[in-house]
């Protein structure tokens, strides 16, 4: 029974406003959210848990160490930094592994359309032959499907690799991190491969140096970013349109009082571009008629809903926060989940009204949901079936409450290739005039807000963060559930840039681009890799991504996947902040986070509560990259005469200015 | 704000590419698909489109895929609110705008063939030039290569007053832009405005009339697009190349002086692409952030005294100027102005009276530096039309300076004396001719001003091994006579020194490099016997440069030993020019056409190409505009010669080295030169029948044949029979 409705003493203040309105409806009084259980289950988390040091990995334990304590070691004797490491590393390798099999499920899917199975199609042939060219799949006079049906097996091949050949994709790193990572030995091999070592070397009496413990965390985290994620986003890409500016909606007003709502919620996108195409045909639409909806509402819910928010427009009801609101509304016909981040509780909520959650995957089931297998060999009918159930639902519907008013405009879309041609058009392309106006000043640096929500801290935490940034004139990339919580706070529209810094708002007028740019999904955090990577390719801000005056924050982070994306960070020389690291109770390892990785890697974690606070270690950090890099100053215009022109071809150019000499076509 | 100019130029583009479609429907219906369609004379064919598409239009049907294209790059219109990024939407749209308008424009060729004159000065009944054809554009093209000429000026509209025209066109002139004009201002056009205001338009003052509407803007990048692919070796298709080149190499510009419409808004957005931003005196939005032009992308309300000085400036160039204390305008933009008639003043030697220019070496003690004297009548003293006789003395001293240097400085005279506005100077040493304008002479024009431009330049230019220059001038007829009694013994020691210098002689060759701001990959050797294909640098000229800039586009190559004496392959050539071409070229004859032949910017005096029916050589000028036996016109041949590659058969050659001993050795020499344009085997006939005696055939100057002989390989080969031309003796050259 839920008792107070705007949080409680564990939790944050509810700030969102179509959660507070849905929650102060009669008809959701029985509903218990998690807000609720923080207060029911009436303790507070673990010291141990919370810190680092419950070590669970044997029976002879489990061990809570304390550090600085002699007596408190474990009873193998492993040390608090070991714990700490150990568990982390086993975080990261979660995470990993979250990513890892659901871009495995990405590429058969995309192995299957090759081969003409199923009802998608290769839709974005030029991203096709960029891949294919990365993994030396000839593209010349061959057929698309035999192109991909080539790379989604070499890709496939990546995952149970068992030879000491790195990842393909690590190539498309700056050379500087690709030496760095050879001289660490930290290059991913075999992607599951990387998940199993981990685990391994975390299994009790393996690898007890927390040091080296973190070279495989890494080496993990990298074989998600730089592998798993990466095919995943690039495959999905190519399969179901790579993303391009496109106007959309989100929050709860995107439900529909006189429609069949279905919300997708989960993280696969094979599922839901499905319903989405199965929405269309004739007899779902008349099956719709037939008992009286004007029509089938899909919306999206958490990372389901950024992927077809990003490729079809789709709107967004809710994040991970408001899966169990969206329900609260009494509105929806059906959930439908696949994998990650769906509460077990939903089942619990649906129950107060007519929905139905409906799982489709056979690793992820629950009570008192519906299981509906979806086949993605017979994609289209699996979505109908689907569908169908949902719309016999609709007439069960009683009383419902929909925040009509809580809907917000947001332009989204912005893939690493959008950006790239927003900045110069088809015949112009290029990451030229982002480093320009970094290195000119208009922008000071790039702001990731990337990861969960959670209860913890206030919903409008992301909000403040990025109002901080963007006033500072930091550009902020966005995904995930960060991106529809800043769509929600009304960031992701152009007409935001009142609210952004004099030099990034000129910027931005001058492009017509919105001062946050959504990227995609949380497994899309590989577009900031290839972004950043640009950045460093295009010239004039370092020669490694550590050099860039950029930096990323998890400020709500939730799942372990977003711990295994702050390694990948880190490990690519990107520094982040968190809001808080299980890793406190020990000192010397939760140090080497924090510092000892700079020497290592160039960047480190950074831990922060508040979102003020998180924001001004950002512009620091950028401020620091641009006085390293000597763009802190006011700069002479360069004028040319005819023997710097001349020079242009001898030496490498002029790349503060974009002279590049004849290498323009690399 | 930017988005108003995205917003307009998208509108304006959807407008001209609606034009140009309903234009072209109307052709088609008029003419049929199969009707050809081209600008004048070019090998380009459209070349916007050539070069950004790689699509050759010839034909009216071509155009079809093109406006298919020119749909699909036109975006929405941008919304009021919740607007998507509209930047990269509009520089798409003035792509597709230059797309069409360069349609539109070679229809108008089609429809109305009077509408442009199609040649480098206006007509006396039509001022508008048009589209530059091949040898206008190569012949300008060189001045982009060398640096006389950094860019260019695209101005739309025209200023409010003639005054205001003819300053802003001067100031530009100034700095060494070429100005084309395009377009009207509520009627008023500049190029009317500089005639009415006195001022010489057309191609020799850089004044270039394009067009009386917005669309001939497109003859303007398309002028830059062909700089890419002559010069720069850039391929057709290869757009992004292009694109960056021209960002990075040809400082151009848009000036738009007047309201500005959405048609020209779309132009401006195209014109951003290639990294040309635009600066407006009206009240509009500025885009300021940087990053697709090198600055900014569009400035405006600037006061028309300080346009010119703000376009540069934000196009990032920089002009050297040395200022030269006369009061009449100084600069290369002045150089190819003439002096008509009815402007002329007096003037001096071409045959009305004596005159004479000379440059000799004096020990420094001797010289003062900076004096100069006019002894005779100066122009104060005389009446218009009462012309005088004239020689110019300039002696100079140097610790570096030697007599070898002598003829360089004294080349220097014929340029150094037309950049003075108002004055025209032609021929040089004893045939010197100068005319005097009344323009000038209303400014205060003096023969002393000649010494003061001599003196100022040459110290500029020559600095490294002159330090003292002084320079008489005589206009009293003894005193010329003096002169010119010096000048002729100097002349012949000259001669006789040139005339001993050759290839085996001497073991330090050198490399020309100045052609890589334009043309990266491409390297000219020059040897004694061998002239720059340029024809405007010879071997002292390498060895004076060296000596002034060491580190220079000319550096002494040692040649090293001779792998092959007929081919002309030195070991020392290959390793140098391996190096200096970044890889490109890694052997040379510097003596064959067929064998690695040494390649070219673009920027030569003539072709030579193989005719192998004829087993024979061709050469051809580059201000022959007809066919030739090879089936190709100059301008198609450039295209195979230029670009800094290799292509056995094809080589850009000067004129000067059709006379040499060493021209075309390994295919057998002159005797291979079976055919010449008529007005190039005239201007070089004297030295030609000279070779012929040395060789031994002086009946063989009669057995090239020329265009009146035929202009196809059979008529040649019959040609050659009749007169029994020893090429068909020779072994079979391919």
């Amino acid at each position: 029974m839920a008792t107070k409705r705007d949080g409680c003493d564990g939790c944050a203040d509810i700030t969102c406003t179509s959660t507070k309105l849905i929650l102060a409806q009669d008809i959701a009084k029985n509903v218990v959210t998690a807000y609720d259980r923080v207060k029911s289950r009436g303790m507070s988390a673990c010291l141990f848990g919370s810190s680092g040091t419950c070590c669970r990995n044997c029976n002879m334990g489990p061990c809570q160490i304390i550090d600085g304590v002699e007596e408190m070691i474990g009873i193998c004797g492993a040390t608090a930094e070991t714990v700490a490491a150990r568990n982390f590393a086993r975080t990261i390798a979660a995470g990993s592994a979250a990513h890892t099999d659901h871009a495995r499920e990405m590429v058969k899917g995309f192995i299957e359309t090759a081969k003409g199975h199923g009802p998608h199609e290769i839709k974005d042939v030029d991203k096709l032959h960029k891949i294919a060219k990365i993994f030396g799949v000839a593209t010349e006079d061959r057929d698309k499907n035999e192109i991909a049906l080539e790379l989604g097996e070499l890709a496939l091949a990546e995952f149970g690799s068992q030879d000491e050949k790195p990842l393909t994709m690590l190539k498309r790193a700056p050379q500087k991190r690709q030496e760095l990572w050879k001289k660490m030995g930290i290059e991913p091999r075999g992607i599951d491969r990387e998940v199993v070592e981990m685990m391994h070397r975390t299994h009790m009496g393996v690898d007890q140096e927390y040091k080296n413990i973190m070279l495989q965390a890494s080496r993990c985290a990298l074989s998600d970013g730089w592998g798993s994620s990466m095919l995943s986003t690039e495959l999905t890409d190519i399969m179901f349109g790579t993303p391009v500016p496109r106007r959309a909606i989100v929050d709860m007003g995107v439900l529909k009082s006189d429609q069949v709502n279905i919300t997708v919620h989960g993280h696969e996108p094979l599922l839901a571009e499905a319903l989405c195409m199965a929405a269309q045909e004739q007899d779902i639409l008349d099956l719709a008629k037939k008992v009286g909806a004007k029509g089938i509402n899909l919306a999206g819910v958490c990372c389901t809903g950024n992927e077809i928010l990003m490729r079809r427009g789709i709107p967004v009801a809710a994040g991970f926060i408001q899966q169990e609101m969206v329900l609260a509304t009494g509105a929806v016909e059906a959930m439908v989940v696949d994998v990650q981040c769906v509460m077990q509780s939903v089942a619990q909520v649906a129950k107060n009204f007519h929905t139905d959650i409906i799982t489709t995957n056979y690793r992820a089931k629950m009570p008192d949901a519906v299981h509906i297998q979806f086949e993605e060999d017979a994609a289209l009918e699996s979505a109908k079936t689907i569908l169908k159930h949902a719309i016999n639902n609709y007439k069960k519907r009683s009383k419902v409450f929909i925040p009509q008013k809580e809907k917000v405009d947001v332009v989204v879309g912005f893939s690493h290739e959008t950006i790239n041609n927003m900045l110069g058009g088809s015949f112009r392309s290029s990451y030229r005039p982002l480093n320009d106006n970094i290195i000119n000043g208009r922008i000071r640096g790039v702001g990731a807000i990337v990861g969960c929500d959670n209860y913890k801290l206030s919903d409008e935490n992301h909000e403040i963060i990025a109002r901080e940034l963007i006033k500072n004139d930091v550009l902020v990339l966005a995904t995930g559930c960060a991106a529809t919580s800043l769509g929600k706070a009304g960031l992701l529209c152009p007409e935001a840039i009142k609210f952004a810094g004099p030099g990034l708002r000129e910027v931005c007028e001058t492009v017509g681009m919105p001062p946050v740019l959504h990227m995609g999904s949380c497994v899309d955090n590989s577009r900031i890799l290839i972004a950043a990577t640009e950045m460093v390719r295009e010239g004039g801000l370092g020669d490694d991504i550590s050099d860039l005056p950029a930096i990323g924050t998890a400020p709500l982070w939730m799942s372990e996947k977003a711990v295994a994306i702050g390694q990948y960070f880190v490990a690519s020389g990107a520094q982040v902040v968190f809001q808080n690291l299980a890793t406190t109770g020990s000192k010397k390892f939760h140090n080497y986070l924090l510092e000892g990785m700079m020497d290592s890697y160039g960047a480190v974690w950074n831990v922060a509560k508040e979102p003020l606070e998180i924001a001004r270690i950002m512009i620091e950090r950028i401020d620091a990259k641009r006085e390293a890099l000597g763009i802190n100053k006011q700069r002479e215009r360069v004028l040319f005469d005819m023997k710097m022109r001349r020079d242009l071809d001898a030496g490498a150019g002029i790349g503060d200015v974009g002279c590049t000499g004849p290498q323009h076509n690399t | 704000m930017s988005k108003i100019i995205c917003s307009a130029a998208i509108r304006g583009a959807h407008k001209i590419l609606d034009m140009a479609e309903e234009t072209y429907e109307a052709a088609i219906k008029k003419y049929g698909p199969e009707q050809e369609v081209s600008f004048p004379n070019t090998a380009y064919f459209l070349p916007v489109i050539y070069s950004m598409l790689g699509a050759k239009v010839q034909t009216l049907g071509d155009m079809k895929d093109i406006f298919q294209e020119c749909r699909k790059l036109l975006p929405a219109m941008v919304s009021n609110d919740l607007w998507l990024p509209y930047l990269a939407p509009a520089l798409d749209a003035g792509m597709a705008t230059f797309f069409a308008e360069e349609m539109y424009e070679s229809i108008r060729y089609l429809n109305t063939p009077e509408f442009y004159t199609k040649t480098e000065d206006p007509t006396s009944g039509n001022i508008w030039l048009g589209a530059a054809d091949d040898v206008i554009f190569r012949k300008r093209g060189v001045e982009f290569v060398d640096g006389t000429a950094p860019g260019f000026a695209a101005i739309m509209g025209a200023p409010p007053s003639k005054e205001i025209a003819s300053k802003i066109a001067l100031e530009l002139q100034e700095k060494n832009l070429y100005i084309f004009m395009h377009d009207e201002n509520n009627g008023v056009r500049m190029a009317d405005q500089l005639v009415e205001g006195g001022v010489q338009v057309g191609w020799n003052t850089r004044l270039v009339p394009f067009g009386p509407t917005y669309t001939s803007a497109v003859f303007a990048i398309g002028f830059a697009c062909r700089v890419a692919m002559a010069f720069g070796g850039i391929k057709p298709g290869d757009y992004r190349g292009n694109l960056i080149y021209n960002k990075d190499r040809t400082f151009a510009f848009v000036m738009a002086l007047g309201p500005v419409s959405d048609e020209w808004y779309a132009n401006a957005a195209g014109a951003i692409n290639w990294g040309f931003p635009t600066i407006s005196d009206y009240d509009i939005p500025e885009v300021l952030p940087t990053g697709i032009c090198t600055y900014e992308h569009v400035v405006s309300n600037v006061p028309h005294k300080e346009i010119v000085q703000k376009a540069i400036e934000v196009r990032g160039l920089k002009v050297n100027i040395a200022k030269i204390d006369i009061p009449m305008s100084f600069g290369p933009a002045f150089e190819g102005e003439r002096i008509r008639k009815d402007d002329l003043f007096m003037e001096c030697g071409g045959g009305r009276t004596s005159g004479v220019e000379v440059l000799i070496s004096k020990e420094m003690s001797e010289i003062e530096d900076g004096r100069v004297t006019v002894e005779g009548k100066d122009i104060k003293d005389i009446k218009q039309g009462e012309n005088l006789p004239l020689a110019i003395l300039v002696e100079v001293a140097g610790r570096e300076m030697q007599s070898d240097f002598e003829p360089i400085l004294e080349r220097q005279f014929h340029h150094l004396i037309n950049y003075i506005q108002g004055i025209m100077h032609m021929g040089q040493r004893n045939i010197m001719w100068v005319r005097i304008g009344k323009a000038a002479v209303e400014k205060g024009f003096s023969l002393a001003h000649f010494g003061k431009v001599l003196h100022g330049k040459l110290h500029q230019e020559f600095g490294a091994i002159v330090d003292k220059i002084q320079v008489k001038i005589y206009t009293e007829l003894d005193k010329v006579e003096e002169v010119q009694e010096l000048a002729r013994s100097v002349y012949a020691k000259r001669d006789e020194r040139l005339g001993s210098m050759a290839d085996d002689t001497e073991d330090i060759f050198y490399s020309c490099t100045l052609c890589q701001s334009f043309a990266p990959s491409h390297v000219c050797i020059i040897t004694p016997e061998r002239v720059g294909m340029c024809g405007a640098y010879n071997w002292l000229d390498g060895k004076a440069s060296y000596q002034i800039n060491p580190t220079g586009p000319n550096q002494p190559i040692e040649k090293g030993e001779c792998l092959d004496p007929q081919l002309g392959v030195f070991k020392g050539i290959n390793e140098f020019i391996n190096q200096a071409s970044r890889g490109a070229v890694t052997d040379l004859s510097c003596y064959s056409l067929m064998t690695d032949p040494m390649t070219a910017c673009g920027c030569f005096e003539a072709i030579a190409a193989m005719l192998p029916q004829c087993n024979g050589i061709m050469v051809v000028n580059r201000d022959f505009p007809g066919m030739t036996p090879s089936g190709m016109k100059f301008t198609t041949l450039a295209g195979m010669a230029g670009g800094g590659a290799q292509t056995p058969g094809f080589m850009g050659v000067s004129k000067h080295y059709m006379t040499s001993p060493k021209l075309f050795m390994a295919e057998g020499g002159l005797k291979r030169v079976v055919w010449l344009p008529k007005m190039l085997k005239e201007e070089i006939a004297e030295k030609l029948k000279m070779r012929c005696e040395e060789m031994g055939m002086p009946e063989f100057f009669e057995m090239i044949a020329t265009e009146e002989n035929g202009t196809t390989e059979e008529e040649i080969l019959a040609f050659m029979k009749e007169k029994g031309h020893p090429a068909l003796s020779m072994e079979a050259a391919v």
